[in-house]
């Protein structure tokens, strides 16, 4: 290919709006431009002047999918601003309901985008209705883990989306403990349809190799989404109150995201769950280790591909976590831990689907929300994106225009990006030029 | 005498899931649906158009289209124009398309909460200037509120096409 101009309008298959415009000039890639197009909501301009309580739930409606993130990082940025620490019940319930959030949306991407780049279709709607096709046993086991990571976060927080019962201090309602039992004996069955979906996306024969760098929360003691510090590949250790001076913003001209580089190095990254498998994987649990056995040996891996990978053993990860906490949680009747409303700044970091999230949340002695501040995962990852998609057209420009575009499609559809989410902003290193 | 045998396929209900200005948790929420309903709804229903889902996707002969979201800007407001040009019915889902909120938050922003940040994206992308629910720009048949949206109410209009198609 001599000269083309590549455009797809919009890419199929992901949460949100993005485009993408390649122009190859003499057999080189002249320009390459990921455009994510989701109308920004100004969510973090209007949660200003609305009081601590309410603040969570408004910010769940950043994302459909990664909701809980939302209103988790939300509500541990107040808790903190608060000087809120709340019991041990929520810190385990908080991380059950993550587990469920975790399942559910893994899966997802997983079998309901990814799934049919593995069969050669177009749509899981062109699987056929047949219980012996692959696709088909595939695809029923995804509404079987699908549903189980709902039916936990509905057990736990009232629901899967914009769950109504997490609040600042703990839970409005006390789950029914009587609904464990069924949840334990589902997931207990649930693991050989979860290992038979590891098997598949390490099976997928795809790669695309760039010596990225990885950022992730780490904590010492176990394979956690919720409480840690933030890590990198090269070794630098960062408490969440620091990290967005770990992070420089970047202005994109031609998107409705901004990027982000490390400060230091200016260094794109990439977070999500290669990221944290890379960096966790000593943490994980004894029997995901055992159950994956198979499939951990690519691990720490550059091939952003093993994002799939990781994302299936994440799931097994969340299953038996999830098994270990409704065994053995003991549910007391809880209050809600609250005290006197104080001037001041928190930030919550927690590990979304798709990778770190930051919260910073400013309040005034009324409990009012002054200034607030969000880092998403998406927007983390669309530098990265983008010279990863840069690596994959220098090196295949002999494929023919529907391949290329083919191609391009998987690779951004492996990130798993959320175009909803991207479109918020951190204030920093504001240049409007 | 021969006999010819035809097999009659029945006529399925041509759909159109769309997404604007939202957080998109009704798709989300009709994926959770399909955990349930994939298998009897393949029967009843053909995915024309849901980007979500599928490449390779139409607007022609779209019986209904449920769409999501507000309405952002002039663009937006082309497409779901053309959308309601080539569909017989439009049910808005959701409380962006209902109601406007909480995407159209923007609408109450005075000088205070537009700082240069803010300007810079309101000016540099095509941003209408105000943000709209969707009976704003097209003829809306039904609505399906919530947010997301009422899973019970979606099932309730759905099942009224059908039986009309």
């Amino acid at each position: 290919m001599h000269s083309a101009d590549i455009t797809i309008d919009n890419i199929t298959k992901i949460e949100g709006t993005a485009g993408l415009k390649v122009t190859i000039e003499n057999d080189q890639v002249k320009d390459l431009k990921f455009i994510i197009k989701d109308y920004r909501r100004f969510y973090i301009e209007a949660v200003k002047g609305k009081p601590i309580m309410a603040a969570p739930s408004f910010l769940s409606r950043i994302c459909g999918t990664c909701s809980v993130a939302h209103l988790f990082a939300s509500i541990e940025a107040i808790e903190k601003s608060q000087g809120i620490e709340v019991t041990e019940q929520t810190k385990l319930l908080r991380r059950l309901a993550y587990d469920g959030l975790m399942i559910r949306d893994h899966a997802l991407h997983l079998y309901f985008f990814v799934l049919p780049d593995v069969l050669g279709i177009d749509s899981i709607l062109d699987i056929p209705d047949d219980t012996d096709n692959f696709g088909h046993v595939l695809l029923h086991d995804s509404f079987d883990i699908k549903k189980l990571g709902s039916d936990i976060t509905d057990v736990i927080i009232g629901a899967a989306i914009h769950a109504p019962i997490p609040t600042i201090g703990g839970f409005l309602k006390n789950p029914d403990p009587s609904k464990f039992p069924e949840l334990i004996a589902r997931l207990e069955n649930i693991r050989p349809q979860v290992i038979r979906g590891i098997k598949t996306f390490f099976d997928y024969p795809s790669e695309l190799i760039r010596n990225s760098d990885y950022l992730a929360l780490r904590n010492n003691q176990r394979y956690d989404f919720i409480e840690g510090e933030i890590v990198n590949t090269s070794g630098k250790r960062v408490p969440e109150a620091e990290f967005h001076n770990f992070l420089k913003s970047v202005v994109i001209p031609y998107s409705q995201a901004e990027g982000y580089v490390f400060s230091d190095s200016h260094e794109d990254y990439l977070v999500g769950s290669l990221a944290r498998l890379n960096l966790n994987l000593d943490q994980l649990h004894p029997r995901t280790k055992a159950g994956a056995v198979d499939f951990l040996s690519v691990f720490p891996s550059n091939n952003v591909y093993h994002n799939n990978v990781a994302q299936a053993i994440e799931i097994l990860q969340c299953v038996e976590d999830a098994i270990d906490i409704l065994k053995t949680i003991q549910i007391s009747d809880e209050k809600l831990v609250r005290k006197s409303l104080q001037s001041g700044i928190g930030v919550g970091v927690v590990e979304a689907p798709r990778g770190v999230l930051y919260h910073k949340a400013k309040v005034n002695g009324q409990g009012v929300i002054t200034d607030y501040d969000v880092i998403v995962p998406t927007a983390q990852n669309q530098i990265n994106i983008e010279n990863d998609l840069k690596k994959y057209f220098e090196e295949n420009l002999g494929k023919d225009k529907k391949q290329l575009q083919l191609e391009a499609e998987k690779i951004i559809r492996a990130y798993d990006p959320c175009m909803s989410c991207a479109t918020n902003f951190l204030k920093i290193d504001w240049i409007s030029s | 005498m021969n006999q010819t045998v035809t097999t009659i396929t029945p006529k399925k209900l041509n759909i159109g899931w769309f997404s604007f200005t939202c957080s998109e948790d009704s798709t989300i929420l009709l994926t959770e649906l399909l955990n349930t309903h994939f298998d009897e709804w393949k029967n009843l229903v053909d995915f024309k158009h849901f980007k979500a889902l599928k490449t390779n996707n139409s607007l022609e002969n779209i019986d209904v289209a449920f769409i999501e979201g507000a309405i952002s800007s002039d663009s937006q407001a082309d497409e779901v124009k053309k959308i309601r040009d080539n569909t017989k019915y439009v049910v808005a889902i959701g409380a962006c398309a209902c109601t406007g909120m909480p995407s159209s938050s923007r609408n109450n922003f005075g000088s205070k909460e537009i700082d240069e940040q803010v300007a810079w994206y309101l000016s540099h992308f095509d941003y209408s200037n105000k943000v709209r629910r969707l009976d704003e720009v097209i003829k809306v048949d039904e609505k399906v509120e919530g947010c997301p949206m009422n899973k019970d109410r979606f099932i309730e209009v759905l099942g009224k096409y059908l039986k009309e198609f």
